[in-house]
């Protein structure tokens, strides 16, 4: 029987597309069997890594996953909590208990800590199969924000804007001086200087924009020395950073 | 008498000039044009996001909402009436079940997937065009779907069958139509309606060629999506 690829690395396949034949393939997340086949079942780059065929989503909205970082906004006040927008098809709920170390009286004005409106960095603590999704602020770096803007992109590129082991972020940090929280639910946090926010914002569209080109670091990297006339090196990083795409195709997930 | 030559000068499995773009609503979180001929949709897509009215919610899975509408200047001559109606919201039904086989939404209870297709400019074969730019969409949204979704409208006129019928055709007098919706990997069919009178042989050969013409479909709209991202 014959067993072969039939797409490259890297390349865009749409849904129902055949990736692969051959009983010795492995559908990974994003593909499905159909008999002897591997076929697409979204929109996707196609990673292969050994036998198991996966597709990079390249669009799709925000699904929750426990232990996950996120940006959250305070859109109601319950009676033992919060609730929070985190740009998913699902609302989160902090109860009172997750919500901060500071102990809370019995029947206290609960807006007192968060108010409607309020954006907090949170992270994602349990989730049910009805997506029921709670949320705490306990732990480092979890905290409520103040000023700064927040921009919404899109879930997916999120691991391109944080970069392997944080390079991308932390160059743009380094480069305009601001503030940065991504959170993996695409809402990102910038604080700094109201024009080089603006280059920020602008670096980060950019990088939704190519995030499933090669060659990212390096461009954005020369991009910002051109928008903010400063020196930006592409940070400290171990070997050959998240040049990924061709060669390490495992580390397009990158992580905080 | 025999149809020999079609009213617009085509072929009779020509289909007309096709055209399809993705991407093109930027607040949607999937969206898609595809135009065939006259006939254009322009398709949005939301979500999965929260389900209102609460009583629509199913717990066990995410719902499919399709929403057709042709604009009131789409049609020939006479005005659309505005907003919803029998025809409309029977069309949305079965855009909807025409779509729910591909897509899985076990992982989204209680949420919705909101599917708006709307009708500029309509030269019959509107629910086949609505189709074609509601899969492409779709896929544009990042949903896990098994196959995309082809379809084109086949039909009799006189004694002849055609394939994509346009305005002209679609109403003459002595004659039938048939639109099919295929999914272009299984080949599996998830629309087909008839109206007018076909003989068994007639309805065969009108398949046979409606799965042809999708499969020229289904390049137009691969290619759509892939250019979405460009290298």
């Amino acid at each position: 029987m014959k067993e072969e690829i039939l797409v490259q690395d890297k390349e865009i396949v749409v849904p129902g597309e055949t990736v692969a034949i051959g009983m010795s393939f492995l559908p990974g997340k994003g593909a499905y069997r159909d008999n002897d086949k591997i076929l697409a079942q979204r929109l996707g780059m196609v990673s292969v890594e050994g036998k198991v065929i996966k597709l990079i989503p390249l669009s799709g909205k925000y699904i929750p996953k426990m232990k996950d970082r996120i940006v959250g906004k305070v859109f109601d006040v319950l009676m033992t909590g919060w609730r929070l927008e985190i740009n998913s098809p699902y609302s989160a709920v902090m109860t009172l208990k997750d919500a901060t170390s500071e102990f809370i009286p019995r029947g206290a004005d609960l807006t007192q800590y968060y108010g409607l409106g309020d954006y907090v960095v949170c992270q994602i603590s349990n989730v049910t199969s009805q997506k029921l999704i709670d949320v705490s602020m306990k732990g480092p770096g979890l905290q409520k924000l103040r000023g700064g803007r927040i921009i919404e992109v899109n879930s997916q590129k999120v691991p391109r804007i944080i970069g392997k082991d944080g390079s991308m972020v932390s160059m743009i940090k380094q480069a305009t001086g601001c503030n940065v929280i991504v959170g993996q639910n695409g809402l990102i946090w910038i604080d700094g200087e109201p024009e080089k926010e603006v280059i920020a914002v602008k670096a980060i569209k950019k990088i939704e924009e190519e995030a499933h080109l090669g060659g990212l670091t390096d461009r954005m990297a020369a991009w910002l020395e051109k928008e903010t006339g400063a020196k930006v090196s592409p940070m400290a990083q171990p070997e050959q950073a998240e040049e990924a795409p061709p060669s390490h195709p495992h580390h397009f997930g990158g992580s905080q | 008498m025999s149809y020999t030559k079609r009213f617009d000068g085509r072929g009779q499995d020509e289909i007309r000039p096709m055209s399809a773009k993705v991407g093109i609503i930027p607040r949607a979180d999937g969206s898609a044009m595809f135009q065939i001929g006259k006939t254009m949709a322009l398709c949005a897509v939301y979500g999965p996001r929260d389900l209102h009215p609460k009583f629509m919610q199913n717990p066990e899975t995410g719902i499919l909402r399709v929403s057709y509408n042709m604009m009131p200047f789409s049609g020939h001559g006479e005005r659309v009436r505005p907003g919803g109606g029998r025809r409309s919201k029977e069309i949305s039904m079965v855009i909807q079940n025409a779509l729910l086989p591909v897509l899985d939404l076990k992982d989204y209870p209680n949420a919705v997937v909101d599917v708006f297709v709307e009708l500029p400019q309509t030269d019959a074969g509107t629910r086949c065009a609505a189709i074609c730019a509601a899969a492409m969409a779709l896929a544009d949204a990042g949903l896990e779907m098994k196959d995309l979704v082809c379809a084109v409208a086949t039909g009799r006129v006189e004694d002849k069958i055609v394939v994509d019928l346009n305005y002209y055709e679609d109403s003459h007098e002595d004659g039938a139509d048939l639109p099919i919706a295929v999914l272009p990997n299984s080949g599996k069919v998830t629309l087909m309606q008839m109206d007018g009178e076909m003989t068994k042989e007639q309805i065969n050969e009108a398949i046979t060629k409606a799965r042809e013409a999708c499969k020229k479909i289904y390049e137009v709209q691969k290619a759509a999506l892939k250019a979405r991202f460009k290298r």
